[in-house]
């Protein structure tokens, strides 16, 4: 499942102050306390994990904004 | 992000606007530019002339009774004002910061119009409270949280800087939405002069910008619930505030610049009169700064279409990539290291009369201005976002 694999990343890169299991799928990860520099690491390890390349348009807050709006980008680019 | 009309007014009618801005600025602003800077005093009669032209109202759209400029336009006006006095400008800069903010993300709220217009036709002055004692310097962090009871507010801030606080009519505030808001989820409150008080803790003694009377505050303020600005800050920063804030003040320290250059030109052609066989060392030097002149002033002007163009477009996917926030971020290191560039090579040019506090001549406040530019929101920061920001971003 793809939704895991995010969730997986998401705690080992993210460094969020909550942990990820207590995170819906709509939460913001911001608030959790995704920071600018953690957001390279967690973009890092999606590009690698699904083997995409997240476009400029889209390397923006709002696609890491939430693990639903990066499972939203994930499934775009695996099309 | 509401839809805002980037059409301005039409070139003519700008020309003749920009043509009154000159106007005052020859003889009100410069004038008064330097009791206002040795005494670190509010400009209040360049601000008066401002309003006489209706100027607080600049970007407000002509059906609430503004002059409706666009970007472009409203950063020329700054361009010009910064030629004449670096602090009125900067005031005037930030005030149509706070004014962006309203009306590119309060347009569709019926509050938010009434105040817009009221803003227009009282010529209300807008101040910022963003920074935070004890945040140190990140805008998206705020301590200081909206008290909501019923449909009423209260809000406690302590903010080291409030560039003209004692002067402004109403404040822009940002603070945690709830008090069990995490830091960075943030509102922008507006509250007016009649709802607040200010308690001062700083005072605002500097090398430049002199005149903004920057000084710290305790705000306790209070208000209606309605006051707060219908849009999560996160997207006013980075849709409004960023980008116009880099804008605008890349546009008055052009304005510097350029008054910077045109005086080692004035200075050149008096020694070219005075002296025809001198050598041509200082018309080489001007050679050159008229070049790094034109560099900024491309770069300045550019910026600002770009971001004009996507505010037409209301292209808000755009707004919000980093790699948009990476070039406002570079105009803001560019432009601001190139004032001081200008600047000083202006001053080898005028030489001993531009070290000098007691000629026309003189490049002293130019100068002291030219380094804030570098230090009110550290470069160092900005690279420091950009050098993380770089990592997700594609090439150009």
């Amino acid at each position: 499942m793809v939704v895991e694999k995010v969730r997986e990343i998401l705690e080992k890169t993210g460094r969020l102050s909550t942990p990820v299991a207590d995170l819906q799928n709509d939460s913001d990860l911001y608030n959790a306390g995704l920071t600018s520099l953690a957001t390279v690491g967690l973009m890092l390890a999606l590009e690698d994990e699904f083997d995409i390349e997240i476009p400029d348009n889209l390397l923006g807050r709002k696609t890491f904004a939430s693990i639903q709006s990066i499972l939203d980008v994930v499934a775009q680019l695996k099309k | 992000m509401e839809q805002h009309n980037q059409a301005g007014i039409s070139s003519a009618k700008f020309e003749e606007l920009l043509a009154s801005v000159h106007k005052i600025g020859e003889e009100v602003l410069r004038p008064n530019a330097k009791d206002v800077d040795e005494k670190a005093r509010f400009p209040q009669e360049g601000m008066d002339a401002i309003k006489s032209l209706k100027l607080m109202g600049a970007y407000i759209p002509t059906e609430l009774g503004g002059l409706g400029l666009n970007i472009t336009q409203l950063a020329r006006v700054c361009e010009a004002l910064g030629q004449y006095c670096g602090s009125t400008a900067m005031i005037f800069a930030m005030h149509q910061i706070q004014v962006a903010c309203a009306v590119n993300h309060g347009l569709s709220n019926e509050h938010f119009k009434n105040y817009l217009t009221k803003v227009a036709s009282d010529s209300r002055l807008l101040a910022s409270a963003t920074t935070e004692m004890g945040i140190g310097g990140d805008l998206r962090q705020s301590i200081c949280a909206v008290e909501q009871n019923g449909d009423s507010f209260t809000l406690t801030k302590n903010a080291p800087v409030i560039s003209y606080g004692k002067q402004a009519d109403d404040l822009f505030v940002t603070a945690r939405r709830n008090s069990d808001s995490p830091a960075n989820d943030q509102v922008h409150v507006v509250v007016s002069k009649e709802d607040y008080e200010l308690e001062p803790s700083m005072a605002w003694d500097t090398m430049g910008f002199r005149g903004t009377c920057s000084e710290g505050f305790l705000v306790k303020s209070k208000g209606h619930m309605k006051q707060i600005i219908p849009a999560p800050f996160a997207d006013i920063l980075s849709q409004s505030m960023h980008p116009t804030s880099h804008i605008l003040w890349g546009s008055l320290w052009l304005g510097i610049a350029t008054d910077a250059v045109n005086m080692a030109r004035a200075f050149v052609r008096d020694m070219m009169k005075k002296n025809p066989n001198a050598p041509q060392t200082a018309a080489l030097r001007l050679a050159e700064v008229h070049s790094v002149l034109q560099l900024m002033r491309e770069n300045v002007h550019g910026c600002a279409e770009h971001y004009q163009k996507l505010l037409s477009e209301n292209n808000v996917e755009a707004l919000d990539t980093f790699s948009f926030s990476i070039k406002i971020n570079n105009l803001k290191i560019s432009s601001s290291s190139l004032i001081i560039d200008i600047v000083s090579k202006s001053l080898l040019i005028c030489g001993i009369a531009g070290y000098r506090n007691d000629t026309k001549y003189s490049l002293s406040r130019h100068l002291r201005d030219a380094y804030g530019a570098s230090l009110m929101v550290n470069n160092d920061r900005i690279m420091n976002h950009n050098a993380t920001l770089l990592h997700m971003h594609r090439g150009d």
